[in-house]
């Protein structure tokens, strides 16, 4: 499925603001999602991403800004909008007296549709979710995995032209984590419109098309994962840990070897298009760090170029 | 394509234009009433499970009620002062008033622990409001279903104060309805505080101070005449001895031999009952649309 830039954008945002009393959460944030776009918000935990997804999803009335959803006005059209979105939100809200079947009947149920319709789409969804065989447990039993697998094959019931997934795997483990980004993907490849937060690096680089770097409120930068390493950071990293101790008596002795030096508490960043060849250039200076370790640059680099932070505390 | 980054990029002019999202039939979204009535729905089916055994309940704890206090009670009661209720049995005096008292309970607890769930600990409500749902749905459909349950329970109540011989009128099944009122002019007051609340901390104060004084001194158990007349007026403020007197006057037939009076109790009820759910309405709308 490709990405369709020629239509109208699905979210067009500009200016788009939200505040609390005093507190702003989202400060005139612009964005555009174009149809058949996996989008993604990037930012550590209080950035705004969430206000963000509330505003979009029409639960959360806008305090400032123009935000259009679906070609719709979410001040004045909230139900028609939600009716053709698919939300995942950050904390399950499954209904956990009810049975896993029971959860997504009646969830379709909301949107209008007849229990038959909702039977038959449940029964295609547990398949899609892979939960056929727990589809007449509780919920409340279900591991943490198979209930945001349930939260996701749910928010598919009313066969949405958008996803929002606010913290999709947050709290789960590799292998569950996994498991719903392959789902995620087929979504994707159907033709699905995901939008998505997350202060996974990695979930954005594997499920993001396109992404806006959040801090503090407001959108630091835009593009593909990969057009924004290229940007930010270069090709390669050559982390440095040193014995305890050693890292802070170092300055000056590793000037010049990359084109910027991170140094975060327990190691340093060398910033550079040949990672072997600067490996080999701290050996020959004489030092003698604990590990090294050579790879790619990820989006974690970038946010840490750009706020000078890390994007998990 | 393989998996991985993709970098968008804008279709050729002449290409085949991919398909933007698939305008699919859908049904329109659902009135306010039919989105009341799915919220409704929602509640009916975590009832299903607990159907039969909630039903033996209903009959069990006014059997009990009546023959400890009604008949045990009522025998020596009766016996020391057989002119003490207006002519007529402390049995018959008491099951109206414990109609109207077991309605408030009902109520009250069925405002606490779901408008929880909904909104704090399972985020129910969030999830509706995920939908085309909205806050005003929300409240009125779970209004909608603590009447349904009101009802099931005061007509079940009314049918076993009658096996027990303690309905003399047939007015006594305007007492359903009046029950079910009582407890609705309490459903949406409490439910309207529980939703601004993080904790059930006060969970168990309402009940202490609040609830049980009401059921104790609103004229379910004696007469407010009884009390010292000094306290009587603040025994007037009870919104459950208005409803007493609505239920003891249609189980014991003279309802209607005061109807201003009547009227009045009603009118105190119904109030509190459109009061209650606006405040309800606009607190759920504070917690699921800030």
């Amino acid at each position: 499925m490709s990405i369709d830039l020629a239509s109208p954008p699905l979210i067009r945002a500009r200016g788009l603001t939200k505040r609390f009393g005093a507190f702003t959460a989202v400060d005139a944030v612009d964005f555009d999602v174009a149809p058949g776009e996996a989008f993604g918000f990037l930012g550590p935990n209080g950035a705004g991403k969430t206000s963000t997804m509330r505003m979009i999803g029409c639960t959360s009335p806008a305090t400032g800004g123009t935000l259009s959803v679906l070609g719709m006005d979410p001040a004045t059209q909230g139900p028609e909008i939600r009716s053709r979105l698919g939300v995942v939100p950050q904390q399950d809200t499954l209904d956990e007296e009810l049975t896993v079947r029971e959860n997504l009947v009646i969830y379709g149920r909301y949107f209008g549709l007849s229990r038959a319709e909702c039977g038959r789409r449940a029964d295609e969804l547990l398949d899609f979710a892979q939960l056929s065989e727990r589809r007449d447990s509780r919920v409340e039993p279900l591991s943490g995995g198979m209930k945001r697998r349930l939260t996701i094959a749910r928010s598919l019931i009313n066969e949405p032209d958008m996803m929002l997934l606010d913290e999709p795997t947050t709290g789960l483990d590799p292998q569950a984590r996994h498991l719903l980004w392959d789902r995620l993907y087929r979504l994707k490849q159907r033709g699905v419109t995901l939008v998505l937060t997350t202060h996974y690096m990695d979930e954005a680089e594997q499920l993001c098309d396109r992404l806006v770097v959040m801090d503090k409120a407001k959108i630091v930068a835009e593009g593909s994962p990969r057009k924004l390493i290229e940007q930010y950071s270069t090709r390669e990293v050559t982390e440095l840990r040193f014995p305890v101790g050693i890292q802070e008596t170092l300055d000056g002795q590793l000037d010049g070897l990359a084109e910027r030096i991170e140094h975060l508490p327990d190691r340093l960043l060398l910033y550079t298009d040949d990672g072997e060849a600067v490996a080999v250039a701290v050996h020959d200076r004489g030092l003698r760090p604990e590990t090294v370790l050579v790879r790619r640059s990820t989006l974690e680099d970038v946010f840490l170029r750009l706020t000078g932070r890390s994007l998990v505390d | 394509m393989t998996a991985g980054i993709v970098e968008p990029t804008p279709n050729p002019p002449n290409a085949v234009s991919s398909p933007g999202p698939v305008i699919r039939d859908r049904p329109p979204a659902p009135s306010r009433l039919s989105a009341a009535a799915r919220v409704f729905e929602h509640r009916a089916y975590q009832y299903r499970r607990i159907f039969g055994g909630s039903l033996f309940t209903s009959f069990v704890s006014p059997a009990l009620f009546l023959m400890a206090m009604g008949l045990g009670l009522g025998g020596l009661v009766n016996a020391e002062s057989p002119d003490a209720f207006g002519g007529v049995t402390y049995l018959q005096f008491l099951a109206p008033g414990l109609l109207a008292g077991s309605a408030m309970q009902v109520a009250t607890f069925e405002a606490t622990f779901p408008v929880m769930i909904g909104l704090v600990w399972g985020r129910i409500f969030h999830a509706m409001h995920a939908t085309p749902i909205g806050p005003e749905a929300v409240a009125f459909g779970t209004l909608g279903w603590i009447a349904f349950r009101l009802t099931l329970i005061a007509s079940v109540f009314t049918l076993v104060s009658a096996l027990f011989g303690a309905v003399t009128s047939p007015l006594a099944i305007l007492g359903i309805p009046a029950a079910v009122l009582t407890g609705l002019a309490f459903s949406g007051l409490i439910g309207a505080f529980m939703a601004t609340q993080r904790t059930p901390d006060k969970f168990s104060a309402i009940f202490r101070w609040i609830i049980t004084p009401l059921f104790l001194f609103s004229g379910t158990f004696f007469p407010v005449s009884s009390l010292p007349p000094a306290i009587q007026p603040i025994a007037w403020l009870s919104p459950l001895w208005h409803g007493v007197e609505l239920t003891r006057g249609a189980a014991l037939g003279t309802l209607l031999n005061h109807p201003l009076m009547a009227l009045a109790h009603l009118t105190v009820l119904v109030a509190l009952l459109f009061l209650g759910a606006a405040l309800f309405v606009r607190n759920v709308r504070r917690k699921l649309a800030p």
